[in-house]
């Protein structure tokens, strides 16, 4: 089975700054990888990278047997490269349902041409608020949510899109217990339907739970790649996180 | 809420133009036409920059840049005889326009579409060359654009320079029969392109490019991750204002009948075209419409009664007066108020 995501030593410098140094980064189709790192170690760099927001330098990033290297950003989304921001950006003069309508008719129409009627999206927007447990709120604004709510809008907002890979990026930070429970459930029931998930994240229990294979970024190195519970044993990750 | 599609709402506002015409007509003052004129001028400068401003978000400071741009190709094309015009390589081979004689004098509405075309590309030129700036940054490097083309049409000789050029107008003008006095069919196509752009301004808020519109002056970062080719879509914005804009300035000279830069370039423009969307209110198609009326009739009744020159002092206060009271302009003030009122 070839790789779904494959980025290929890639690299990225701010000036002098050395932000990701010959990242190689394989993740199945169906995969939940659980991606770590001090702030600072390139995690949002290297998001960004793989979606286009930023560029790398050298190397390359395969997605679905394709270069994507150099694509903009909306074109990577359209292959079904989708993910959530790390402080949620939602279109904040839209109601949540235009929020879901903007990833309908940019991507997904673009994507299948105009087979989706206009009363279709409707109920597809209705859909995605419901799986999030936002239907209730469809009609409202984002800035009446609370931050769990918000993050869920991120997510849903990142699903209309239809991906094949999302990439969510600390959607959980600041959250609390039960809070975070709920979004992971959220993310395992869309990996059960055939989504890959990258997920970044500081909670290390919400993590190792989560993910079936953990890639740990230090100072923009690929320090460790393995099973969770291998990789959290790693001296060499225990020193990064705890030092010497 | 009721709901008008486009082409009930094309004819709503064909009837309302053509009453407002027939009551100028049944009135005939010449005055009036030259007035309201001003003001339809206003909606439509003011309906093409909020496309780009309102819509996406992007400032523009070089109104009066496409303004001109749409007045300067009319002058052109007026000064252009093909009679005796000549384009000489050397001394020897010149080359002669005579087989255009046919088309000219060009007719004032095929000028508007010139002035348009004009407008639209140099927008679209400007778009690809500053959309990469934001905020700020974006309103200096327009403010740029009208400086070097004011600068070009001073040294550029054929249209007048700094001298200005005269447009001799006809006196009258037969249309469909009817004997119209020139100012009044001038009057008649700014009311027809006021027509249109508000029209325009409507459909593209509720289509598919409006939606994106919106994401673009949102969050621009979120916009790309949901699939919005934004780049492609604010070249469509800066095309489409500045082609109004044009639009908007190709009839120009032929009511003011002399043309000179430091007028056609005038700050006024600049400032108005932002003034009266932020004052009627910049999400909205009525919000222009307001503004321009409000601001543009205010401005007619001070320049009769006081001095044209407190013009730009109206429209100073009014905004100074605006940010503080409402911020979202006046179709947000009555939402807002619409929204407390329904939930007590």
């Amino acid at each position: 089975m070839s790789a779904l995501l494959h980025v290929n030593n890639i690299s990225k410098r701010f000036g002098g700054f050395v932000a990701l140094d010959d990242i190689d980064l394989e993740v199945q189709p169906g995969e939940r990888l659980g991606l770590i790192g001090p702030n600072g170690s390139g995690k949002s760099t290297l998001v960004n990278c793989i979606c286009g927001t930023l560029q790398n330098e050298t190397g390359s990033v395969y997605f679905d047997g394709h270069v994507i290297d150099g694509l903009p950003a909306h074109q990577r989304t359209h292959r079904g490269v989708a993910r959530s921001f790390q402080l949620p950006r939602p279109f904040h003069s839209m109601s949540l349902a235009d929020n879901l309508r903007i990833p309908l008719l940019y991507t997904v129409r673009a994507r299948e041409g105009m087979l989706h009627a206009h009363s279709d999206l409707e109920g597809r927007c209705r859909e995605l608020l419901d799986m999030v447990g936002l239907g209730a709120k469809a009609k409202q604004m984002p800035r009446d949510l609370t931050q769990v709510e918000m993050r869920k809008l991120e997510l849903a907002r990142a699903m209309a899109a239809e991906p094949k890979l999302l990439i969510a990026d600390e959607s959980m930070a600041g959250l609390s217990h039960s809070e975070i429970e709920d979004i992971l459930a959220l993310l395992v029931r869309l990996n059960e339907r055939g989504i890959t998930i990258i997920l970044i994240e500081h909670i290390m229990s919400a993590v190792m739970s989560f993910s079936q294979r953990l890639a740990v970024l230090v100072s923009g190195k690929k320090i460790a790649d393995g099973k969770p519970q291998d990789v959290v044993r790693d001296p060499e990750v225990v020193r990064a996180y705890l030092g010497q | 809420m009721i709901q008008v599609n486009t082409a009930k709402f094309s004819l709503i506002l064909i009837v309302i133009g053509a009453v407002i015409m027939a009551f100028a007509h049944w009135v005939h003052v010449d005055y009036l036409f030259f007035a309201s004129y001003t003001i339809l001028q206003f909606i439509v400068l003011a309906t093409a920059w909020n496309i780009l401003g309102g819509y996406c978000g992007y400032v523009n400071f070089g109104s009066a840049a496409f303004f001109a741009m749409g007045a300067y190709s009319s002058v052109a094309l007026y000064k252009f005889d093909p009679q005796s015009f000549e384009f000489c390589f050397t001394d020897s081979t010149c080359m002669s326009f005579h087989f255009l004689d046919w088309a000219f004098p060009i007719p004032i509405p095929v000028l508007i579409i010139i002035g348009g075309l004009v407008s639209g590309i140099a927008g679209f030129g400007m778009g690809y060359l500053t959309l990469r700036l934001r905020g700020s940054f974006f309103a200096i490097a327009t403010l740029a654009l009208a400086v070097v083309l004011q600068t070009l049409v001073v040294n550029w000789d054929f249209v007048g320079g700094s001298r200005g050029a005269y447009i001799i107008r006809p006196e009258n003008m037969e249309f469909a029969g009817i004997e119209l006095n020139y100012i009044e069919y001038l009057f008649a196509l700014m009311l027809l392109l006021a027509v249109i752009a508000l029209v325009t301004a409507r459909t593209i808020e509720r289509s598919q490019l409006g939606f994106g519109f919106a994401t673009i002056r949102d969050d621009e970062l979120a916009a790309e991750a949901s699939g919005v080719p934004t780049l492609r879509l604010k070249l469509i914005a800066t095309t489409l204002s500045g082609a109004f804009m044009g639009m908007a300035g190709a009839p120009f000279p032929y009511y003011i009948g002399y043309l000179q830069p430091a007028s056609a370039f005038g700050l006024e423009y600049a400032v108005n075209s932002i003034a009266m969307p932020m004052i009627g209110g910049t999400t909205t198609w009525v919000g222009p419409l307001i503004g321009a009326v409000l601001l543009g009739s205010a401005q007619q009744y001070a320049t009769v009664t006081i001095s044209s020159a407190v013009n730009l002092l109206i429209v100073g206060l009014m905004l100074v007066a605006f940010v503080i009271i409402a911020p979202n302009g006046l179709v947000g003030l009555v939402q807002e108020r619409l929204r407390t009122w329904r939930k007590p």
